[in-house]
């Protein structure tokens, strides 16, 4: 009788806590399971959240009782430690912030709290979301669960592995550059980049302002949508949440993508693209055109440009954002002699090393002199980058192209040389930049390691990224492929069941 | 080109960043070899491109001018390191006379 809960998508789980067949204790009792399996290896999480999750699974199940059920009513949740929550420590994966409580909630969070979610905990993250490994977190790396070598992408890596590990049933990360889309491919899951604006940033550690968003990852089309349904919206605490009308995103869901027009841009072909990756993807093209899909030649000719301009414009912003970190209003504080010392020291041993790479970079490309020659010429370059698409976009209705060039790099692979770090971001970060929507989805594997592609769309459009990747994805077996380990320990001692 | 040490040690101090000896020099050869990087932007003519600063164009967004409930102060001043009288305390910043 012991069945693995932790296998369950939303939708399911949702039903069978309706009909009262599972609580949501029981599910949540099975992903702590998972954690004590896994979580060992895996470090998906900075803080785990058990008695708070017990708390709220047992308000999920009084709530089901007496019928008041919201589609996220009992469902176990990891949450990124860059959004804040009064309930738990908030880190961002630094140091600077180390024993930080944040006094009021980010709004994804109250409104997942509405719906009745259980958090089992706050996810690892590159410390102030900067990186593409996880490896820059304060509290330790996070491991792929497809391979304990290797990275699981980042920033929200700790979301992306808790996803595939199956210790949290969805979760919810922030993408700068990629950092939702980069991890959830590397890990095999889906991970989906709302438009500027979709969502409110109100209670997300600020990195870049001009490009954060926050979204969902699942290991479903149709879990990520749900999520986003949740906490889609405009917010009057963030100015730049926009108050247009939030579509019924299970409606787009309708596995009929015939005539859909997809685009293809060649200078999405960059040197340092893994051959069998790139074979893995012009299958799943394929398999479009099978399914009913036109596909569209494209040129976006600024690609080229896009990874440069973010790493004038993402440290700039960062620099100034990151002003805030001064001992004296939270967090970590060294005294020194003067307040000048104390900002100096506190700052100094707070933030780590690529964290004050890119404060040093913003602070450059912001400062007199070179004003002009950076910053300026960035946002202008950012404009032909937007422009790209905006002409592309008159052509088709949404964008294929590999999430990342490569897939799962090893441990300390890229960590000595910052430009090859950056360069696993190639794909995603033009979608920040104009401020689009974006979906990495699973299409296969290639040495043994998940490859994932990613849909982009017109702003406020996640409707078609979504229903062009639910009709891929059921069409196709990967999003029920199992990383070994989680075989192996479920095999070992099944959850859900007596031991 | 690699930075010199003049311009780590200005923009270490105009960020407020203590930084160790040997973070200065690492520093002048990764944030050399990023510019270098991002220096491809400069072949682009872009003296007739307007910058972007921001992607959805909003214009100023308007609310009523209302008194509304805030973050109380003790929540506000739970994590400072020092506060005194409902104010952050610090060092002293200006000269006694």
């Amino acid at each position: 009788m012991s069945e693995d809960l932790t296998r369950l998508t939303v939708t399911e789980a949702s039903a069978r806590l309706a009909r009262r067949e599972i609580s949501a204790v029981e599910l949540l009792q099975a992903h702590l399971e998972r954690i004590r399996q896994v979580e060992p290896q895996i470090h998906a999480f900075i803080t785990l959240t058990e008695e708070v999750a017990l708390a709220q699974a047992q308000e999920a199940d009084r709530r089901i009782a007496r019928g008041d059920v919201a589609p996220l009513t009992g469902i176990p949740i990891a949450l990124k430690d860059v959004l804040c929550t009064v309930d738990a420590p908030t880190t961002a994966g630094s140091r600077i912030l180390e024993g930080f409580r944040s006094p009021y909630d980010a709004t994804v969070v109250r409104k997942l709290r509405e719906q009745g979610a259980v958090f089992v905990g706050k996810a690892n993250t590159d410390e102030f979301a900067m990186g593409s490994s996880t490896e820059n977190s304060a509290y330790g790396p996070t491991r792929n669960p497809w391979d304990l070598e290797r990275v699981p992408g980042g920033s929200s890596g700790g979301s992306a592995a808790a996803v595939a590990a199956g210790e949290a049933m969805v979760s919810l990360g922030s993408d700068t550059g990629g950092s939702i889309r980069q991890p959830a491919g590397f890990c095999g899951v889906v991970g989906l980049k709302p438009t500027y604006g979709r969502v409110s940033r109100y209670g997300l550690v600020a990195f870049a302002s001009s490009l954060d968003q926050i979204g969902p990852f699942g290991r479903t089309v149709e879990d990520v949508a749900i999520v986003l349904q949740a906490i889609s919206g405009h917010d009057p605490c963030d100015s730049t949440s926009v108050d247009v009308p939030v579509p019924d995103y299970q409606t787009s869901l309708t596995g009929d993508i015939r005539g859909i027009r997809i685009g293809i841009a060649a200078e999405y072909q960059v040197p340092g693209m893994d051959p069998e990756v790139e074979r893995v993807v012009d299958e799943a093209v394929a398999e479009l055109q099978r399914l009913g899909a036109e596909i569209v030649p494209v040129s976006l000719p600024h690609t080229k440009y896009a990874l440069a301009t973010y790493y004038i414009i993402a440290p700039s912003e960062a620099s100034a954002n990151l002003a805030r970190y001064d001992g004296v209003k939270y967090g970590l504080s060294l005294q020194g002699e003067t307040l000048l010392e104390s900002y100096l020291q506190t700052r100094g041993r707070g933030f780590g090393p690529e964290v004050k790479r890119r404060i040093m970079l913003g602070t450059y490309a912001l400062s007199a002199g070179y004003y002009d020659a950076y910053y300026v010429k960035a946002q202008k370059v950012r404009t032909l980058i937007k422009r790209d698409f905006d002409e592309a976009f008159e052509k088709v209705d949404v964008i294929l192209a590999p999430t990342s060039p490569t897939v799962a790099f090893r441990l300390g692979e890229r960590t000595a040389d910052p430009i090859q770090m950056y360069l696993s971001d190639v794909f995603t970060i033009p979608a920040n930049m104009a401020g689009l929507p974006g979906i990495a989805v699973p299409c296969g594997f290639a040495h043994g390691l998940p490859v994932s592609m990613q849909f982009m769309g017109r702003p406020f459009d996640e409707g078609t990224l979504l229903r062009v990747a639910h009709a891929y994805e059921q069409a196709t077996p990967w999003h029920r492929a199992v990383p070994p380990l989680i075989e192996a320990v479920t095999r070992r001692a099944p959850s859900g069941g007596t031991e | 080109m690699r930075l010199s040490r003049e311009v780590v040690d200005h923009v270490a101090m105009l960020a407020r960043l203590g930084l160790t000896e040997e973070e200065r020099e690492r520093m002048r050869e990764q944030l050399s070899s990023i510019l270098e990087h991002v220096n491809l932007i400069q072949e682009l003519d872009t003296e007739a491109i307007p910058p972007t600063a921001q992607v959805i164009t909003l214009q100023n967004v308007w609310r009523e001018d209302e008194v509304r409930p805030s973050l109380p102060v003790e929540d506000a001043l739970k994590n400072a390191p020092d506060a005194e009288d409902n104010m952050f305390k610090v060092n002293a910043v200006l000269e006694q006379s």
